[in-house]
């Protein structure tokens, strides 16, 4: 290193020197302009900054609104809020925490879960603020905390809105309910327009109109200090009420629907064809709402998780099931419209039907067959061989396109979150699942089996297009929203399918007469709700198997284990010349669409055709519950 | 106790002291008196200066002998993390060791000039040309690879670092110009290269009101806090922009922007004035160091300390844009601080070995 000659060495320390000097001249300069910088802002610009400063001392503390009300068409309460106690401490306030969390655990429960809660509060949050430890006080617990009050330190007891859904299960399935805000929903809502919410609509009408029922935040502004604890109140911007949502469904008749489901599991949807008003949106087994809005515990929603009757599931939405003998209401029509079939020619049934060149039985519901049955014989009676043969005759895909327009294989649009769509099978259907199409498949599907599968909620919302003269309605819950303060009700217009494509609208009349046939001739498979009806009902009844019957073998229903027993369906509307109701009940493992779930269609008509109640509703009011 | 003898300088040490002890009060205000935070720092200053006293004791020539090595692990450690390194803040830039995390670009700092120093020493001063050439590719290797992370505010400190030494060692201004020339040119055709929020951050610099809830709000905040400081501050523990939690960062990146709200414009020109002084004192133990190693090496360590100051206050201040270089030693952070501490042992050592002893 210094085996360079000396005058290098000089010359290296004066090149070195000078270059440092010039870093250093820039060094310096650059000081002095950061010198300059800080006198501008902090002298010439002192004012400026000192406002906004000030300005940043204004907080907005928000004030929830009052989520809007859900009432049903005459105005019983669905959903409400619930005054609940809470109790809250003031962390800065308490002498010593544990002796007083220890007092009031003689006064209120405070399960593990509080209490770990709690601590998370205690260490995220200012010890000025008011930190909840226990919600939903019961009247007791509330007036022993309040009588001890005066001697407690930090303790605060605070009547906060809770949502209450008093009519406990009922309607469940169209309500839905609401529940604390989670992780994944954080993310997608509009955090300003949630804030000082804790709960937002999880299902149902509760989530599907979640941006009318919420309302809007109010705020207080109030100067705080530098270490952010309030000093006044300056202005005070209310929160605006959520709107209150009527719906559509008549309570006392969702009752009597779930009433006679009973025990069985199933689900009734009931419509007003010309409208497309949900009257009833009854599913069994149903579940109280209620434990669900402050997070319901593990515990209990296992046990509902596991009950082998589903009862957490939509079976209107979401029940996927062959629509059975039902399909022949629709495909009866195809049998007037569509060129390939003759329907005027009567069909020999001798009790089976066979593919030519293939050896496979497929069998009608009476081994026997029905004899030489026209459309009418073979709608009203629901001759299988009939239909067997028009399958055959006119091909899945004629068939397909002729179901599609009622609804079948998509959604029915209903303001309900998460709406399965069915399926309406073709050849291209099941290419893309990388199956082929067999031809037997397009027999099944001539009486509503094999891949065929529909929702309750397509059944009704089918057949109520054949009620309303070939034009479906969109089916609807909300009936009209109503300003909570104003009162002012705006009803949002019912929306309409396109009209189905009929080639002679007579043959609508015509298949409705066959229809008819079914509720109100002897030989009728709904003969024995028909019978004493004093109104005109058109129907028709389905059982779809559940267990397949093998070659050779016969179903005898007392032999079959419950769960593998056939779902009873029955799709009809009333009163026929001028229809003010539309029904499709399903109930599953039911046994026969004729004896099972006729009569529950019944009952629903009765009361709104005829005003009367078979019985009473008495909508179980469930107690708030701890 | 006799500093001359542990090998460290006086003055630069008591200074270091008072910095420590400023950056002990601004962490303890920004970090909401946090206890348990204000001893961790405390606990890695101690580190710090344990660090720096340990490498005063190293003969300059010992350095010098180890600096290819040493540049060489810091290499290895830059590719370690854009290999396996732990995501932390959406980069790449810090390295699992077991109990400690740390950054290794801060090892760069010290370690590309150490690297540059021994590589252009080893011939008289100026450079040829083709050490030249060379002394930019190794500055570039490291840089590219810390704009990888990405972290652009390391980067460049650390390309500037490397550039200082090679402007100290005499590159001829007939390159310098050009080269700064072809910079200006280049620079729209960098901009394509830069993330999205890095090009934000720079734009904003220049119109900061244009999203003032968005990419603007630091700095608008941060000159907010500076600003409402007025001349004689609000007081210790008193910046209400850090207590209402609107300065982000606030015991890191934007520890001056609380210290200047708490004690204004006479604190804030005290602690310019302190930190100008520690540039000044490590100017001087460059201006006496006797070989072109430890010239170089002195030289690149004060320039480097002025850089992460000045670009730290320009941040602060609204005049540079948003890059997250912690304010030397204040701020609260472990891996700057020590990288720092480091640098001031070499500078300890660079002056207290010295064969000719100041007059």
């Amino acid at each position: 290193m210094l085996n360079i000659p000396i005058k290098d060495y000089f010359r290296e320390t004066k090149l070195f020197n000078a270059r440092l000097t010039v870093a250093a001249a820039v060094a310096g300069a650059l000081i002095l302009l950061l010198a300059v910088r800080l006198a501008y802002l902090q002298v010439v610009a002192h004012k400026h900054y000192a406002t906004l400063s000030q300005a940043n001392r204004i907080r907005p503390i928000p004030i929830p609104p009052v989520r809007g009300l859900i009432l049903d068409r005459n105005g019983v309460v669905l959903a409400q809020n619930f005054p609940v106690y809470t109790l809250e401490i003031v962390p800065e306030q308490v002498d010593d925490m544990d002796t007083l969390i220890e007092e009031l655990g003689g006064l209120v429960t405070l399960g593990e879960a509080d209490l770990k809660a709690f601590r998370r509060l205690l260490r995220e949050r200012p010890r000025f603020e008011q930190l909840t430890l226990r919600t939903n006080l019961s009247e007791v617990e509330a007036a022993r905390v309040a009588v001890r009050r005066p001697y407690l330190n930090g303790v605060e007891l605070q009547a906060r809105l809770q949502r209450h859904y008093p009519l406990g299960g009922l309607a469940v399935h169209a309500l839905g309910y609401v529940g604390r805000i989670n992780e994944s929903e954080m993310e997608r809502i509009d955090k300003s327009a949630y804030r000082g919410m804790r709960h937002i609509g999880k299902l149902g009408v509760e989530a599907t109109y979640e941006k009318l029922l919420l309302g809007d935040v109010g705020f207080e502004k109030v100067e705080i200090n530098a270490h952010g604890r309030t000093l006044r109140n300056i202005e005070r911007v209310a929160p605006v009420a959520g709107k209150n949502l009527t719906l559509n469904i008549d309570a006392k008749l969702q009752a009597l629907a779930e009433q006679a489901l009973g025990k069985r599991r199933g689900a009734v949807v009931a419509i007003e064809p010309r409208s497309g008003a949900v009257l009833a949106f009854a599913a069994t087994p149903t579940y109280d709402p209620n434990p669900f809005v402050n997070g319901i515990d593990p515990e209990a929603y296992r046990k509902l998780l596991d009950d082998p009757d589903k009862p957490l599931v939509n079976r209107i939405l979401n029940g996927q099931y062959s629509p059975g003998s039902t399909i022949k209401a629709f495909l009866g029509l195809a049998a007037l419209e569509l060129g390939g079939f003759d329907a005027d020619k009567p069909v020999t049934c001798p009790g089976w039907f066979t593919l030519p060149g293939d050896r496979h039985l497929f069998r009608d519901w009476k081994k026997t067959g029905h004899g030489v049955v026209t459309l009418h014989e073979a709608i009203v009676q629901s001759c299988d061989v009939y239909f067997y043969r028009f399958a055959a005759a006119v091909g899945i895909e004629a068939m397909k396109n002729f179901l599609a327009p009622f609804g079948f294989g998509a959604k029915t649009g209903v303001d309900l979150p998460g709406e399965s769509e069915g399926i309406l099978p073709s050849p291209e259907w099941k290419k893309a699942r990388g199956q082929p199409w067999y031809p037997g498949e397009t027999v099944m599907t001539g009486i509503g089996q094999g891949p065929i599968l529909a929702t309750p909620l397509q059944l009704a919302s089918a057949i109520s297009a054949i009620a309303n003269g070939g034009v479906r309605m969109k089916p609807r819950l909300l009936r009209s929203i109503v300003d909570a303060k104003s009162k002012v009700a705006r009803e949002p217009e019912p929306e309409t399918y396109p009209e189905l494509p009929l080639r002679d609208k007579h043959h609508l009349d015509e298949l409705i007469e066959h229809l008819t046939g079914v509720v109100h001739t002897n030989k009728g498979t709904a003969y024995g709700i028909g019978y004493n009806a004093p109104y005109k009902i058109a129907g028709k009844t389905g059982t779809a198997q559940v267990k397949g019957v093998a070659q050779g073998e016969s179903y005898v229903e007392k032999l079959v284990p419950e769960r593998l027993r056939d779902h009873a369906l029955f799709i009809s509307f009333a009163p026929v010349e001028a229809p003010q109701i539309a029904v499709a009940v399903v109930i599953e493992n039911g046994g026969h669409g004729s004896s099972a779930a006729a009569p529950v269609a019944r009952k629903l008509m009765d009361y709104v055709i005829l005003g009367k109640t078979t019985a009473p509703p008495q909508p179980a009011a469930s107690e708030n519950n701890e | 106790m006799n500093l001359q003898r542990l090998h460290l300088d006086k003055p630069l040490f008591y200074a270091l002291l008072m910095l420590a002890a400023v950056s002990l009060a601004v962490v303890y205000s920004a970090g909401a008196k946090d206890e348990a935070l204000a001893l961790a720092h405390v606990a890695r200053l101690l580190l710090g200066f344990g660090i720096l006293i340990a490498i005063a004791q190293v003969r300059p020539e010992i350095l010098e002998r180890w600096s290819p090595y040493i540049f060489g692990a810091a290499l290895a450690l830059l590719l370690g993390v854009l290999t396996i390194g732990v995501i932390g803040k959406g980069a790449q830039r810090w390295l699992g060791l077991g109990l400690a995390r740390f950054q290794p670009s801060e090892v760069m700092k010290l370690a590309l000039p150490m690297m540059l120093a021994w590589f252009l020493g080893r011939e008289g001063l100026p450079p040829r040309l083709w050490r030249l050439g060379a002394g930019l590719a190794i500055v570039a290797i490291p840089a590219a690879l810390i704009a990888k992370q990405p972290d652009l505010g390391t980067a460049v400190l650390v390309l500037a670092s490397g550039l200082i030494v090679l402007f100290l060692a005499g590159t001829p201004w007939r390159l310098i110009v050009p080269l700064l020339g072809a910079i200006g040119a280049a620079a729209p055709f960098a901009w394509h290269f830069l993330h999205d929020y890095q090009k934000q951050r720079i734009l904003t610099l220049f119109d900061p009101d244009s999203d003032p809830l968005g990419r603007g709000y630091h700095t608008i905040q941060s000159m907010i806090a500076v600003g409402s400081g007025g001349f004689y501050g609000k007081g210790w523990l008193n910046s209400s922009q850090a207590h209402l939690e609107y300065l982000p960062e606030s015991h890191t990146d934007f520890a001056f922007a609380v210290f200047s709200e708490e004690f204004g414009l006479i604190g804030g020109l005290l602690l310019v004035a302190l930190y100008g002084f520690v540039v000044a004192r490590s100017f001087w133990i460059a201006y006496l160091a006797q070989d072109s190693y430890t010239r170089l090496l002195a030289g690149a360590v004060s320039l480097g300390f002025f850089l992460a100051f000045f670009v730290n206050l320009g941040m602060v201040t609204g005049i540079l844009p948003i890059v997250g270089v912690p304010l030397p030693i204040v701020s609260y952070g472990g891996s700057s601080t020590l990288a720092l501490m480091a640098g001031f042992g070499v500078l300890m050592s660079i002056h207290t070995h010295r064969r000719i002893v100041e007059g």
